[in-house]
């Protein structure tokens, strides 16, 4: 059983790893911001994601556990909000009400 | 057990490595905000050493102050500074100098600071032993805040007065006009959706993790210092996003909450002077709730220095709500003049 879990630790937490690398190389090499953000979301997405459900059967229940997925869920709410700070920062929202000054 | 020492030693050259080469790479870099976002990341990767090295008290403080919070501030003064296309050839030129200067000097202090550890007797000279056999007449179980806030108390309530005095240094910074007024440095002049949903998520979660640092202070890592730190980062996020408008700073109860921890601490350490023959003493079976009600109130006094010091000093504002312009500057102007006459 805990030979198991090790293992689906183990498979977890590479996978994690892979999308953290993944990202990384998307951050590098891609073309511009915006482009550049998706891939940096999905390493904190997913590869944390999954190093965190990896980690999982290795911490106390409950209150590792919890305190782990909290990580996971503050990292997405920051995430989030700086993809869409960064993005709205290299390319602005169209104004509203632009349409009726120019007809 | 030589594995797993010899890959935390391949784990700790990785990051010597990392933080050098993030090191250079923040000196060299020609953008100013470039340069500030390498300081928050070398400053993170810095408490990652801390971590490395068990002393996660000062990992908690380099996270939160060394690197968030000082960050935001160099961020601030970059905005200030012109770009670097407005700055002619020859200033350039002086601040490459200045640069290699720095450089030199930092090297320097590194490679004494370098020789000085490599030439320590082995073992080095302690006082861990003495701390931790003392910590018990505390009643802590954090040998970090025993010295903080019992062994070297007098460190920390200067350290809490230092906060206040930065301040008021801070708030001399203002124009005449603008004096008693609301610190204007993290008004955002249109917070995204984003941003909004940012800090009304946010703020219960922090404010929780705040309190939690310093209440854990006694017997795990964590205290004032930290958990004001990410309350005053709370607050930013509350200003920035432009949920509440920083408050006045002629305020009386304002004032109240920035003095009332280096107020309390500094009471209670002269009523030592009865209570336990020594400024800054304890009477010994009163040790722990005494200084739980110092860091309580330190906390508070820290949050809102910390918050204020992030806010800058006092602006002229453009007046509440969509009304800006003459009304609104004649109206503070009045409000200033009246509070110089009082």
């Amino acid at each position: 059983m805990s030979l198991a879990l090790s293992l689906f630790t183990i498979v977890c937490v590479s996978l994690g790893a892979v999308f953290f690398l993944a990202g990384t190389l998307g951050l590098l090499r891609f073309p511009d911001t915006l482009t550049r953000l998706h891939a940096l979301t999905k390493a904190d997405n997913l590869g944390l994601g999954l190093v965190v459900l990896g980690l999982l059967p290795q911490v106390d229940w409950p209150l590792g556990a919890l305190k782990l997925i909290a990580v996971w869920l503050l990292a997405l709410l920051a995430g989030a909000t700086v993809g869409q700070v960064l993005g709205s920062a290299v390319r602005p929202p169209p104004v509203s009400g632009a349409g009726e000054s120019t007809p | 057990m030589s594995m797993s020492m010899s890959l935390g030693l391949v784990a700790d050259s990785f990051l010597a490595l990392l933080i050098l080469g993030l090191a250079v790479w923040t000196i060299a870099v020609r953008g100013t905000y470039a340069a500030v976002v390498g300081f928050v990341a070398y400053g993170l990767l810095v408490a990652l050493v801390w971590v490395r090295l068990a002393a996660v008290d000062v990992a908690l403080t380099e996270a939160a102050l060394g690197s968030g919070l000082m960050g935001l501030l160099l961020l601030r003064a970059a905005a200030c500074l012109p770009r670097d296309a407005a700055v002619p050839a020859s200033g350039r030129v002086g601040r490459v100098a200045l640069r290699v200067v720095v450089g030199v000097l930092c090297a320097g202090l590194t490679a004494v600071l370098a020789a000085v550890v490599l030439q320590l007797p082995e073992p080095a000279p302690s006082l861990a032993a003495a701390a931790a056999q003392v910590l018990p007449t505390t009643g802590l179980g954090n040998p970090v805040t025993g010295v903080l806030i019992a062994y070297r108390a007098i460190d920390t309530l200067l350290e809490a007065v230092v906060l206040v005095l930065a301040l008021i240094g801070l708030w001399s910074l203002a124009a005449d006009g603008a004096w008693g007024g609301r610190p204007g440095a993290l008004r955002t002049r249109e917070p995204g959706a984003a941003l909004v949903l940012l800090a009304q998520l946010l703020p219960p979660v922090g404010i929780l993790v705040g309190i939690h640092l310093f209440w854990t202070g006694a017997n795990h890592p964590g205290g004032a210092f930290q958990g004001g730190a990410v309350l005053a980062a709370m607050w930013a996020i509350v200003l920035v996003a432009g949920l509440a408008a920083a408050p006045r700073v002629d305020g009386r109860r304002l004032r109240l909450v920035l003095v009332v921890g280096p107020a309390l601490f500094f009471a209670i350490g002269l009523a030592g002077i009865w209570w336990a023959d020594a400024f800054l003493g304890y009477p010994a079976d009163w040790a722990k709730p005494l200084i739980l009600v110092i860091e309580a109130a330190l906390t508070l006094s820290i949050a809102a220095a910390l918050g204020l010091l992030l806010a800058g000093p006092p602006a002229a504002e453009p007046g509440p709500g969509p009304v800006v312009g003459a009304a609104g500057q004649l109206s503070w102007k009045e409000q200033s003049s009246t509070d110089e006459h009082r």
